[in-house]
């Protein structure tokens, strides 16, 4: 059967299409869903793409956490399903309290969009799982709030229950421990700075991030 | 010192008295107010009109030409592109981060008037020299501008140019660059039809902002800082999620078919998109200036008909067709307001309330078609021919080579790390490279065609400094080139012509020079012009700039398989040059550099073997012939090598470059290509099928840079010269 992916819109997304584009390239099925939506459907998987979900105002996230979806999104996550947060999704994931710690702005305080080397440090998430621990992977960054912050005991929290998904090879934002994506305690919540849909094509340099995604849709 | 109402609004006396023969009485505030807004340099072409019309515009694959908001070409499987270029260098020379950010909002407006995506954007930047903290402020300000509104609007920007010049001092210069993609059979044109159907107008409150903008400040010349200060508040502010909730809203409302003729508000505001949807379509409008949501309370009419306010299209939809509408709008929190109705009859009435009294009534069309036109008078410089005899190559030879060639060396990745360039996952060459690679994707369905588009923003301000004619031709020609680099063939041009202070009879040569010089170019290339803008006044503290007319081409790539071999090549390549030109120095980035020198005369260009050396490169790429390519251009052969070896951290060992002229000048129709040994013969054959030169001048190999006989430098000297030329604003 068929993965349904459910890509949620809020207004200022853009990465939807190119998630859906990604997803469907690998034998999934991706399909947007309003941030107005009360209800999920029938999907197996959600995405929160990236982009600038309600202008970013106020503070990256802020806003979005308060859109009608996101009640039925953590209904979901709650029960296990598959959730992932790429970029600003992850940072509405943080504001929503889906997962912990915050996304800061950059070290350099300027917007950086370029490709970063991650190294795959958990496999105990629905995106990693198909992965080995060590994994090399190239997977492009766009953002100008990604460095991660969070308390020292929340750092241990992650560290302890192997919930660090990917770090950087070579830290571009000054994110704590080098952290590029982390889970909740069960996996199934997953966010991520890096943009698994824009390395998913060979005209684009590297295929690494259909690997996150085919875990996404592989099934438990 | 009570100076007329119509001279405080950019108006001159002459063209006063037209207004008041076109209305058979003195016009009032209000009218006199739009009339000046429309007839400015910015809106009317006054000046440059007479010029444009020797462009040649026509081929089977253009759609719509000239004239429109934008360009639109054919590019096959049913997919239609619009393009179009514009400038904003008076705001951003005021407000760098506003300014730069609402000519993003503009172009991408432009386009979506269109029925188009936006998919691209590019930036074509000028600034003064880097070490004057002014124009580092402007250049900065601009780039967070554009990384501000355009990444959050969510387009992204792929490509452009970032240009240091002295002749930029006070004057920066900012043209954006926007491409579209639509189905073929969707194409929306800004028109009004159909007596009784509405004008909504979508988007924004209107509020004081920008008023007189294309008066004010586009089609004036700036002078001291404390006057710059006061313009200020002609500049506008953008909000890009407003402007990407108004592209989907709009984009919706074209897919829905509820649209009749759709027209973007930018400069001129509210009068410039009614008048001229009405004298399109032929027809005429009434305006209910007390049904525009504003921003503030007590604002004049006439500041609402002028207002600039970012973010606000105007629609013409059918009455039976607005609940619909209505909704579409709501869902995207679009505020859309009935403003006004279309009419018979051509008049452009403003009223208070729709059916209340006539505030002010004009023939829509006259504010387009009776603008003034100007023959403005033109000659070349006084000392012209005596320029001309003043070749560069008579300047004293460089003390230390190397040093000059590090000179020339910049690394711009500082600019476009701060723009989203892969967004929608078409962006297989990205920036940094000689043109940009864009997957062609059908606009409806996804659909991947397996072909590309190719795209390059390119101005070279030297060159027509030297030689307006000659130096526009050669740009055009530099852009063909870097199509050819990524394997593309040109399909179409859009234009934007920065120049000087147009009441000066040498801007004004310039100018028709450089016309002239495009043209011709175009001609001899078969490439049309669909589309361009003109930045006239550019001048500050009566110095005109450079004459700087940048180019955009389009160009498409007929079997996209594999990621054209850009500008790394690796340890173990053999370097060679393709095309052969003189040494004239005449022009060159390094004449500019030792001496300020832009005088003499340019290289010569041929277009046939120009031609012949474009086909050949193109067709190399295609067939995964060359591990890089790179055009000479700026800094000459020089300049190519050391960036090659540069990004490639890979060096070269090299010979057959005998003096700094054959180094650093800068003749068109050569290109430096890598390849890998076992593929040279085939290389070689095909340059002798096509007549092209080909030279053998060396080896990618090693930690040094090394030129027999004329320079030896280590890597680590290229490098450090390459990150550090720009380092506090590489940082971060």
């Amino acid at each position: 059967m068929t993965a349904k992916v459910g890509v949620v819109v809020f207004p200022g997304s853009n990465c939807e299409h190119d998630v859906v584009e990604a997803v469907d390239a690998i034998g999934g099925c991706g399909e947007l869903l309003w941030h107005k939506d009360i209800h999920l459907g029938d999907v197996d998987a959600v995405v929160l793409p990236g982009g600038f979900a309600h202008g970013d105002y106020l503070r990256t996230g802020a806003m979005a956490r308060f859109s009608p979806i996101m009640d039925a999104v953590a209904r979901f996550a709650r029960k296990g399903g598959p959730v992932v947060g790429i970029c600003n999704g992850f940072q509405i994931l943080t504001e929503a309290q889906l997962l912990p710690g915050a996304l800061y702005k950059n070290r350099g305080l300027k917007f950086l969009c370029q490709p970063a080397e991650l190294r795959v440090e958990s496999t105990d998430s629905v995106l990693t799982r198909g992965l080995a621990e060590g994994d090399q992977l190239n997977i492009p960054i766009n953002h100008f709030e990604g460095n991660y912050i969070c308390s020292e005991e929340t750092l241990a929290e992650l560290r302890d229950n192997n919930r660090i998904v990917l770090t950087y090879g070579e830290n571009p934002n000054g994110a704590t421990a080098d952290i590029a994506g982390i889970c909740n305690e069960s996996g199934n919540v997953v966010g991520l700075m890096p943009h698994p849909e824009r390395a998913a094509h060979p005209l684009l340099g590297s295929t690494d991030g259909a690997l996150l995604l085919e875990g996404l849709i592989s099934g438990g | 010192m009570n100076e007329p109402l119509h001279r405080s609004l950019g108006l001159t006396d002459e063209e006063a008295d037209a207004i008041q023969e076109i209305l058979n009485r003195p016009p009032n505030h209000l009218e006199l107010a739009m009339y000046a807004v429309m007839w400015s340099e910015h809106c009317s072409y006054k000046s440059s009109r007479l010029h444009l019309r020797r462009l040649p515009t026509e081929a089977p694959w253009v759609l719509v030409g000239p004239g429109e908001n934008a360009g639109v070409v054919d590019v096959g499987d049913g997919i239609a592109a619009a393009i179009r270029i514009e400038s904003h260098n008076h705001p951003s020379a005021i407000e760098p981060y506003q300014g730069a950010a609402t000519g993003v909002g503009g172009i991408l407006r432009d386009i979506f008037t269109m029925g188009a995506r936006p998919v691209a954007v590019m930036d074509s930047l000028r600034f003064g020299r880097p070490d004057e903290p002014r124009s580092r402020w402007i250049a900065e300000g601009v780039v967070s501008g554009i990384s501000g509104y355009g990444n959050a609007v969510g387009v992204p920007t792929v490509g452009g140019e970032t240009v240091f010049d002295e002749t930029y001092t006070g004057n920066p210069l900012v043209n954006v660059l926007c491409l579209g993609l639509m189905p073929a059979d969707r194409l929306v044109l800004g028109r009004a039809s159909g007596k009784g159907n509405l004008a909504v107008l979508l988007g924004s409150s209107t509020g004081r902002d920008g008023i007189g903008g294309v008066s004010v400040l586009a089609s004036a010349s700036f002078g001291d800082e404390e006057r710059e200060a006061e313009k200020r508040p002609s500049v506008q502010v953008g909000d890009p999620f407003e402007e990407k909730r108004l592209i989907e809203a709009c984009l919706a409302l074209l897919d829905a078919g509820l649209v009749l003729g759709i027209q973007d508000l930018g400069g001129a505001g509210l009068t410039c998109a009614t008048s001229e949807t009405a004298s399109r379509g032929g027809v005429g409008m009434d305006v209910d200036v007390a049904a525009v949501p504003r921003r503030e309370p007590g604002m004049e009419p006439f500041e609402v008909l002028t207002s600039e306010s970012q973010e606000r299209m105007l629609a013409i939809v059918a009455p039976d067709g607005l609940d619909e509408v209505l909704a579409i709008c709501d869902r995207w929190d679009v505020q859309a307001s009935v403003v006004g109705r279309v009419t018979e009859g051509g008049l452009l009435r403003v009223r208070d309330g729709i059916d209340g009294p006539v505030l002010g009534e004009l023939p829509a069309a006259s504010l387009h078609e009776d603008a003034p036109l100007y023959d403005r008078p033109r000659h070349p410089p006084a000392d012209w021919e005596e320029a001309r005899a003043d070749a560069a190559d008579h300047l004293p030879p460089p003390d230390d080579v190397a040093a000059d060639l590090l000179d020339l060396l910049s690394d711009p990745s500082w600019v476009y790390r701060q723009y989203d360039h892969m967004l929608f996952c078409n962006t297989v060459v990205g920036p940094g490279s000689d043109a940009t690679v864009l997957r062609l994707k059908h606009p409806s369905t996804g659909a991947d065609t397996g072909r590309g588009l190719a795209l390059t923003a390119d101005g070279n301000n030297r060159w027509c400094a030297v030689d307006p004619r000659a130096g526009t031709a050669m740009t055009v020609a530099e852009a063909v080139l870097n199509l050819a680099c990524v394997g593309a063939r040109p399909l179409a041009l859009v234009n934007c012509l920065n120049f000087g202070n147009p009441e000066h009879p040498e801007v004004m040569w310039q100018f028709s020079e450089a016309v002239d010089g495009m043209a011709e170019a175009c001609d001899a290339f078969g490439i049309p012009v669909v589309g361009g803008n003109v930045s006239l006044y550019n001048e500050s503290d009566g110095h005109n700039i450079d004459p700087t007319p940048v180019i955009g081409l389009l160009g498409v790539i007929d079997r996209l398989t594999r990621i054209p071999p850009g500008l790394v090549w690796g340890d173990g390549d053999r370097v060679i040059v393709l095309g052969s030109g003189g040494t004239e120095l005449s022009g060159s980035q390094w004449a500019a550099n030792t001496a300020g020198h832009k005088r003499g005369v340019l290289p010569a260009l041929d277009y046939d073997q120009h031609r012949r050396l474009a086909g050949l490169v193109a067709g190399l790429v295609a067939n995964g012939l060359l591990s890089a390519v790179h055009d000479v251009s700026s800094g000459g052969l020089g300049a190519a090598l050391a960036e090659m070896a540069a990004v490639s951290g890979v060096g070269f060992r090299g010979a057959r470059i005998h003096n700094h002229a054959e180094l650093f000048g800068e003749a068109p129709s050569r290109v430096v290509a890598a390849v890998d040994p076992e593929l040279l013969p085939e290389v070689e054959a095909a340059a002798a099928e096509t007549g092209v030169t080909i030279a053998r001048i060396g080896l990618a190999a090693g930690d040094r840079f090394s030129i027999k006989g004329l320079l030896d430098l280590d890597m680590s000297a290229i490098a450090e010269r390459w990150r550090s030329a720009m380092s506090d604003l590489n940082s971060g």
